[in-house]
C-alpha cells in the first residue's frame, strides 16, 4: 500500500459549456500528496477539458478550485499562471525544442544570468543536478534531438518539476513509448511520487493504470462516474464504467445463438502476422465474404490502426496479406484499392473529405482513381453515377456541384460512404461511419451494412459504440492497449464478453 | 535494428565539412597559383576585403533563417542603399554621416515593414520578400535610372582608409616593402559578426531566435513571445542588409541599378554552407563567415586562373548550395526514420 | 438582399481576374481613347489590344505551368525566368552553330525547338525532384536555378549575345507570311489550348486539384501526391522552355542576362490576380490567362506614363502584397475582431 498524503488538488461542481455542447457538469476531482491518479475516460468524456479548465487554457462557468498552500480559492488564467502556482502539464508532444541542448530546454525563458549575459554554466551545472536527482544520467549539453522520445519526455518532466512542484499533469505520456522505456517512466514517476508530489496521469491503456496508479478518476459524457481506489476496482468494472454499462458480475448470461449452417465461406481477407511499428502490433485475422466484422476496444487500443495496416494507409513493416485467395503487396492504398477495398477513414475532415471540391467530384473520385489517367468519366456517366448514390444514401445537398464543405457532417460522411460504395469493392472498411451523424441516419447505415454484407462483401465495422456492432456483426476482433487480443464468435457475441475480452488479466472467476 | 550512433551531432559535423572544405580550397589555390602570389597574406585580407559587406549581410540571413524564415529581398536593399546613398551625397549635396544614417533608417523601416506583414498576419517570408526584392530593385531605378558615382570627398576618404599590419610584407620589384593591409570596412564587419554571435548566445532574445526555428508551437507554449521575436529578427535583418549595403558601396563607390545581383543568393549560400539549416532552429554566424570566405575563395581562383568566365562563380556556388541543401535533407530524414525504430 | 446579390457575384471563380481587367481597360481607354482600335494594313491587324495580346504570350505561357504548380503544391516555381533564358540559349546555339552572328541555320529548325523544351524540362524536372521526392521548400528549391540558371545560360552562350539573323527563325516571334496575326498568339493559344484539353479530358485537373486541397485524403483514394507534384514542376518547366522560343524569336537573339527578366514576379502574380489561391487546391485556368493580359496591360499603362521597365517592379510588388494580404485569414480575423469592438463599442454608446 502506498502512503497517501493530505488532499493537494481539490476540483469542486465544476461546469464548462462550449456553445450548444455541455463539456463538463458538476464535475469533482481530488487530488492527494504523494499519490497516482489516472483520469479515464472515451471520446468525449471530458478528461483533456477537465484540465484545460485547471490549467487555465479555458475558462469556465461554475465551481471551485483549491490547492494546498494556497488561500482560498482560484482561478489560473493562463498556463503560466498555473506553473507559478505549482501545476504543470507535459503533453504528448513533448513541447519541447528539439534542436536545442537538455540543459537549455530546461531552462528557457528563465535563463540564469551573469552580468547581463546568459550564464551556461550555471544552466548546464543546474540542469544535470536537477536530472541526477531524478535517477537520469545524460549529457545535458547535446542536442534534445538526439535523444530518444521517451528521454525526452523526461526532460520534459523535469522541467515541470523544476518551475513548480506540487502538481505534475501526464497528458497520455505513454503512446508513443515502447514498453522498456514505460518501465522507465515509471521509476521516474514513482519517484516523485515518493517526494509527494501528486500527479495527474491521463491514460488509456489499462494495464499501465493497473501497474502505476492509486486512484482513478473516470468521466463519461462530461459528467462524473466516480472515484475508484485501484485495488478495489476489478478490471472488467473499470471498463464498464467506461462504457456506461452495468456489469453484473452475477448476471452473466452467456448468450448462444442457434449457429447456422456452416457454409464453407469464400475467404477474402486472410492476413498473418501483419505489423506496423508504433501503432499496432502483429495480428493475424480472417474475413469472409458476408461478413461483417467489428473491431472493438477502447479509445486507442489501436483499431483504426489495424485498420490503416490493412489497407495500405500505414505500410505495414511485415506480415502476408491474402485478397480472394491471392497473396498481395499493399505499398500504398492504390494496391489494396486495385485488388478490391475500400476505407472510410474515422477523420473525414483531415482524411476524407476535399472540401473545396463538388458533391460529385467527392465522389467519383476514387473510381476515378481506379480507372486510370486516361479514361475520364464523361459528365453524364458521373452525374448518373452521383445521383444514384445522392439517391440511395438520401444526401442532403443544394446540387451535385455544391462543394462539399457547405454539407453538414452527416451528409458528408454519406458522400465519402457513396465514393466507396461507387468503387464495388469486396472488402469495405468504414471507421466509425455513424459517428456525428443523426439517429434516422445511423440506422439506415445499419441496414446498408447488413444488404452489403447479404449480397457478398465483406465488411469490417469501427465504432465506439458496442450496440450498434452488436447489431450488425456477426464477429468481433477485440484489442487491448494496441495488440489483438481475442475473437469472439457469432455464438459468444454479447456486451459482458466484449468488455470481458477488453479488459483482460486477473481475478476472473 | 542496429542503430548507429553518431557520436557528435549532424550540426558540428556540418561546420566542420565546412571549414575543411575552405582550408582544402584555400591550400589548392596555394598549390595551383603560388607562382601568381596566391600564397601571399594580402590575397587573405583580400577575402575581407571584398566580402565585407557579404559578412554583414549574410549575419542578418542567418539570424532570419534560424527563425525558419527567409528574406530574399536584401540584394535589392544593398543595390537600393548604394544608390540612395550615391543620390543623396552626389545630387542633394547630403553629407556623408547623415546619408549614412538615413540608409539605415531606411533599410530598419523596410525591415519593420516586412516582418510585419510576416509575422503579424502570418504571411509567407517567401511571398513577402520576393515582393520586397522587385520593390527595392524597382526603387533603386526610380531614384535614377542611371549610374551615380560617388565623388562626396569624406565618403571617398572612407573609402580608401588602409589599416597596414606591421608584419607579412614581401618585397616588390622596385626593392619596397609592401605590407599587407586591411579596409577599416573588415573590421566594422567583424564587429557586426562578434556582436551578433553575442546576441544570438548570451541573450534571451538570441536563444529565443532558436527556440522559434526549432519549434514555433513550443516556443509559444513555454511563454516566449513569438510574434515580437520575428518581427525584431527582420528589423535587424533590415538594419544588417543597409549597414552591408554601405560596406558594399565603400568597395564600389557607385549606385546603379544592376548592383549586387544575386547578393541574396550568396548570403543565404554563405549560410547554408556554413551550416545554417534551411528549416530552421540550427545555425551560427561563425560557419556562415566561412561560407563567406569559401565563395570569396572560389571567386579568387577563378580571377587567378584568368580564362574562365566569371559567371562560374555563380554556378559552383549555385552547385555547391545544391550539395549542401540535398546533404541536409538526407541528414534529416535519416534522422527521422532512426527515431521512429 | 442586394447584400446577399453582391456577395454571390463576389464569390464568382473568375470575379477578381475579371475585374481588374475590367478596371485597368478602363483606365486606358480614358487615357487612350482609340484604345480599342483595330485597323488592318498589308493583311495584317494593328492596334493597342493586339500589340498586348502580342506580348503578354510568353507571360500566358509560364502563368499555365505555374498554375500548376501552384495548385498541387502550393509553392512557386521562381526559376521559370531563369529556365526560359536556359531554353533561348540552347537554341539559339543549335541553330546558330555556336557563332556570335550568323544568318543562315546550322542545324535543323526542328531539332532547335525540340532541344530548347527538352532543356526546359529537364530544368523543370531537377525542380520536381527537389521539391517532390527532397521534400525541400518550393520556392527554396526553384531559387538555385533562379540564380544558377543565368549562369548556366552565360555559359551556353560564351558569355555574349548571340544573333541568329535568319528571317525564318524571327516567325516565332513575328509574323508569319500571310497570317494576319502574331505567331506568339497562336503558340499562347496552342498551350493554353493544349493544357485545357489535358484538364478537361483526363482527370488530372481533379487530381492536381485533389492533392492540393487535401494530400493526406488524396493518398488514401489512390493518388501520389509526390509524383503529381513532381509533374508539374516539370510542366512549368516545359513552359518556360516554351517561352524562351518566343523570347529569342522576337529579337532572334539570345541576351542570357535579359531574357525573361522579372518574368517569375509577373507569372505569380498573374496567378493570384487569376483568383487562385496561392496556398493551393482548385485553380482556373482561365484566371491566369486572363491575370496574365491584365498585367500585360498594366504594364502598358505604365509604359505610357512613363514609367521604365526597371521601375515597374515596384507596383507589381505592391499589387501582390495587397492581394496576398487580402488572402490572409489573419488579416480576416483581426477585421472582425475589430467590427465586433467597434459594435459593442456603439451598443454601449446607444446603451449609455
Amino acid at each position: 500500500m502506498e502512503q497517501e498524503g493530505n488532499v493537494l488538488l481539490q476540483m469542486r461542481h465544476i461546469d464548462k459549456h462550449f456553445p450548444g455542447v455541455v463539456a463538463l457538469l458538476d464535475v469533482d476531482f481530488t487530488l492527494r500528496q504523494g499519490e497516482i491518479h489516472a483520469l479515464m475516460g472515451e471520446n468525449g468524456a471530458g478528461k483533456s477539458t477537465l484540465i484545460k479548465v485547471l490549467t487555465g487554457v479555458e475558462e469556465f462557468e461554475k465551481g471551485i478550485i483549491t490547492l494546498e498552500g494556497t488561500r482560498g480559492t482560484f482561478i489560473n488564467r493562463s498556463p503560466q499562471e498555473a506553473q507559478e502556482r505549482g501545476i504543470s502539464t507535459v503533453y504528448q508532444e513533448v513541447n519541447l525544442c528539439e534542436n536545442l541542448s537538455v540543459a537549455e530546454n530546461i531552462f528557457i525563458g528563465r535563463e540564469p544570468k551573469k552580468n547581463g549575459m546568459i550564464d551556461w554554466k550555471q544552466i548546464n551545472r543546474k540542469s544535470e543536478e536537477l536530472l541526477n536527482r531524478l535517477d537520469i544520467h545524460i549529457d545535458v549539453t547535446k542536442a534534445l534531438e538526439n535523444y530518444s522520445l521517451a528521454l525526452q519526455q523526461m526532460v520534459a518532466i523535469a522541467r515541470a518539476v523544476d518551475i513548480s512542484a506540487k502538481v505534475l499533469i501526464l497528458d497520455e505520456p505513454t503512446s508513443s513509448l515502447d514498453e522498456s522505456e514505460v518501465v522507465k517512466l515509471f521509476d521516474l514517476m514513482r519517484k516523485l511520487k515518493n517526494d509527494g508530489m501528486g500527479i495527474v496521469f491521463v491514460t488509456h491503456f489499462l494495464e499501465q493504470v493497473y501497474e502505476v496508479c492509486d486512484r482513478i478518476t473516470v468521466l463519461r459524457n462530461g459528467e462524473l462516474v466516480g472515484e475508484f481506489e485501484v485495488d478495489k476496482l476489478p478490471r472488467v468494472q473499470l471498463v464498464a464504467k467506461m462504457m456506461g454499462k452495468d456489469f453484473d458480475d452475477l448476471a452473466k448470461i452467456k448468450h448462444y445463438k442457434e449457429k447456422n449452417d456452416e457454409k464453407e465461406e469464400q475467404r477474402i481477407v486472410e492476413a498473418k502476422q501483419i505489423e506496423h511499428i508504433g501503432t499496432v502490433k502483429s495480428f493475424s485475422l480472417n474475413i469472409h465474404a458476408h461478413e461483417v466484422v467489428g473491431l472493438a476496444g477502447l479509445l486507442g487500443s489501436g483499431r483504426s490502426e489495424l485498420a490503416r495496416a490493412l489497407y495500405g494507409a500505414d505500410k505495414p513493416d511485415s506480415g502476408m496479406l491474402k485478397f480472394n485467395g491471392e497473396v498481395i503487396k499493399v505499398h500504398a492504398p492504390i494496391d489494396a484499392m486495385k485488388a478490391g477495398m475500400g476505407y472510410l477513414p474515422e477523420n473525414r475532415k483531415e482524411e476524407g473529405i476535399f472540401a473545396d471540391l463538388s458533391v460529385r467530384e467527392n465522389i467519383m473520385i476514387a473510381l476515378q482513381v481506379k480507372k486510370g489517367m486516361f479514361k475520364l468519366y464523361t459528365k453524364k456517366e458521373q452525374e448518373k453515377f452521383t445521383d444514384r448514390y445522392i439517391d440511395a444514401l438520401k444526401i442532403k445537398t443544394a446540387d451535385r456541384e455544391t462543394p462539399v464543405k457547405q454539407l453538414s457532417g452527416g451528409n458528408q460522411q454519406k458522400v465519402i460512404l457513396g465514393r466507396w460504395l461507387l468503387t464495388n469493392p469486396d472488402f469495405l472498411i468504414l471507421d466509425e461511419p455513424t459517428r456525428g451523424i443523426d439517429v434516422g441516419t445511423k440506422t439506415e447505415i445499419q441496414k446498408l451494412v447488413l444488404k452489403l454484407a447479404s449480397d457478398g462483401k465483406a465488411i469490417m465495422f469501427i465504432s465506439s459504440e458496442i450496440e450498434e456492432m452488436l447489431r450488425t456483426c456477426v464477429k468481433m476482433i477485440v484489442l487491448r492497449d494496441r495488440e489483438m487480443v481475442g475473437t469472439l464468435n457469432e455464438n459468444e457475441l454479447s456486451q459482458e464478453n466484449i468488455m470481458e475480452m477488453i479488459a483482460g488479466g486477473e481475478e476472473r472467476e | 535494428m542496429k542503430h548507429v550512433k553518431i557520436k557528435m551531432n549532424n550540426h558540428t559535423f556540418l561546420l566542420i565539412i565546412t571549414v575543411l572544405l575552405f582550408i582544402a580550397m584555400y591550400l589548392s589555390g596555394i598549390l595551383l597559383f603560388g607562382d601568381k602570389n596566391f600564397g601571399r597574406i594580402q590575397v587573405f585580407f583580400n577575402l575581407f576585403i571584398s566580402n565585407a559587406g557579404l559578412i554583414v549581410v549574410a549575419t542578418g540571413m542567418t539570424m532570419v533563417l534560424i527563425t525558419a524564415g527567409i528574406d530574399i529581398s536584401v540584394g535589392s536593399v544593398v543595390a537600393m542603399t548604394c544608390m540612395l546613398l550615391a543620390w543623396m551625397m552626389e545630387h542633394k549635396g547630403v553629407n556623408a554621416i547623415s546619408a549614412l544614417i538615413i540608409v539605415l533608417i531606411v533599410g530598419t523601416a523596410f525591415g519593420f515593414v516586412q516582418g510585419w506583414l510576416i509575422s503579424y498576419l502570418n504571411l509567407q517570408p517567401f511571398i513577402i520578400t520576393l515582393a520586397g526584392m522587385f520593390f527595392a530593385r524597382g526603387m533603386t531605378a526610380v531614384i535614377s535610372t542611371e549610374m551615380i558615382s560617388i565623388k562626396n570627398e569624406m565618403f571617398l576618404s572612407w573609402a580608401n582608409a588602409k589599416f597596414y599590419l606591421p608584419f607579412g610584407g614581401y618585397e616588390n620589384k622596385r626593392g619596397d616593402i609592401i605590407f599587407p593591409y586591411i579596409y577599416p570596412s573588415v573590421v566594422l564587419a567583424i564587429m557586426v559578426l562578434v556582436a551578433a554571435f553575442i546576441l544570438l548566445k548570451y541573450t534571451k532574445f538570441g536563444r529565443s531566435i532558436y527556440a522559434i526555428g526549432g519549434n514555433e508551437q513550443s516556443a509559444l507554449l513555454m511563454g516566449l513571445n513569438v510574434r515580437r521575436t520575428k518581427l525584431l529578427t527582420y528589423v535587424i535583418n533590415g538594419f544588417l542588409a543597409a549597414f552591408g549595403g554601405f560596406l558594399f558601396a565603400l568597395n564600389t563607390c557607385a549606385g546603379f541599378v544592376e548592383q549586387a545581383k544575386g547578393f541574396e543568393m550568396e548570403a543565404i549560400a554563405s549560410a547554408v554552407i556554413g551550416g545554417t539549416l534551411l528549416t530552421g532552429g540550427v545555425g551560427n554566424v561563425i560557419g556562415s563567415l566561412f561560407g563567406v570566405l569559401i565563395k570569396g575563395t572560389i571567386e579568387s581562383l577563378i580571377n587567378f586562373q584568368g580564362t574562365l568566365s566569371s559567371w562560374w562563380t555563380k554556378i559552383t556556388i549555385g552547385a555547391l548550395l545544391s550539395f549542401f541543401i540535398i546533404l541536409q535533407s538526407i541528414l534529416a530524414a535519416r534522422k527521422q526514420r532512426r527515431r521512429a525504430v | 438582399m442586394l447584400r446577399a446579390r453582391v456577395k454571390k457575384i463576389t464569390e464568382m471563380k473568375l470575379f477578381l481576374p475579371i475585374l481588374s481587367l475590367l478596371l485597368v481597360l478602363i483606365i486606358n481607354v480614358i487615357k487612350t481613347p482609340n484604345f480599342f482600335n483595330i485597323t488592318i494594313t498589308n493583311g495584317v491587324f494593328y492596334g493597342y489590344i493586339i500589340d498586348i495580346i502580342n506580348r503578354s504570350s510568353e507571360l500566358v505561357i509560364l502563368a499555365v505551368g505555374m498554375t500548376l504548380v501552384v495548385a498541387a503544391s502550393g509553392g512557386a516555381d521562381i526559376s521559370v525566368g531563369a529556365v526560359s533564358a536556359v531554353s533561348g540559349a540552347v537554341i539559339i546555339f543549335i541553330l546558330g552553330g555556336g557563332q556570335t552572328s550568323t544568318d543562315f541555320y546550322h542545324a535543323p529548325y526542328i531539332l532547335g525547338i525540340v532541344a530548347a523544351v527538352f532543356v526546359g524540362g529537364l530544368c523543370g524536372v531537377w525542380n520536381g525532384f527537389l521539391v517532390a521526392k527532397m521534400k525541400i521548400q518550393p520556392m527554396v528549391a526553384t531559387l538555385i536555378l533562379f540564380t544558377a540558371g543565368r549562369g548556366i545560360a552565360q555559359l551556353i552562350t560564351g558569355g555574349q549575345i548571340l544573333y541568329l539573323r535568319v528571317d525564318h527563325y524571327k516567325g516565332l516571334g513575328g509574323f508569319i507570311p500571310g497570317v494576319p496575326l502574331p505567331t506568339p498568339v497562336f503558340v499562347a493559344i496552342l498551350v493554353v489550348g493544349l493544357t485545357y484539353l489535358l484538364l478537361k479530358k483526363t482527370p488530372i485537373g481533379l487530381y492536381i486539384e485533389s492533392v492540393g486541397i487535401n494530400a493526406k485524403a488524396s493518398r488514401l483514394v489512390g493518388l501520389n501526391p509526390v509524383f503529381i507534384q513532381f509533374l508539374s514542376y516539370v510542366y512549368s518547366g516545359l513552359c518556360a522552355g516554351i517561352a524562351g522560343l518566343i523570347i529569342t524569336s522576337r529579337v532572334y537573339s539570345i541576351d542570357a542576362n535579359n531574357a525573361g527578366l522579372n518574368m517569375e514576379l509577373d507569372a505569380i502574380l498573374a496567378v493570384a490576380l487569376g483568383g487562385n489561391k496561392l496556398s493551393g487546391g482548385k485553380f482556373s485556368l482561365i484566371g491566369s490567362v486572363i491575370g496574365a493580359i491584365t498585367i500585360q496591360t498594366l504594364t502598358t499603362t505604365l509604359y505610357a506614363m512613363k514609367v521604365s521597365a526597371d521601375q515597374l517592379p515596384v507596383y507589381k510588388a505592391i499589387v501582390v502584397v495587397i492581394i496576398v494580404a487580402l488572402q490572409s485569414s489573419e488579416l480576416k480575423r483581426m477585421v472582425r475582431n475589430l467590427r465586433a469592438k467597434l459594435m459593442t463599442n456603439t451598443t454601449e454608446k446607444e446603451a449609455a
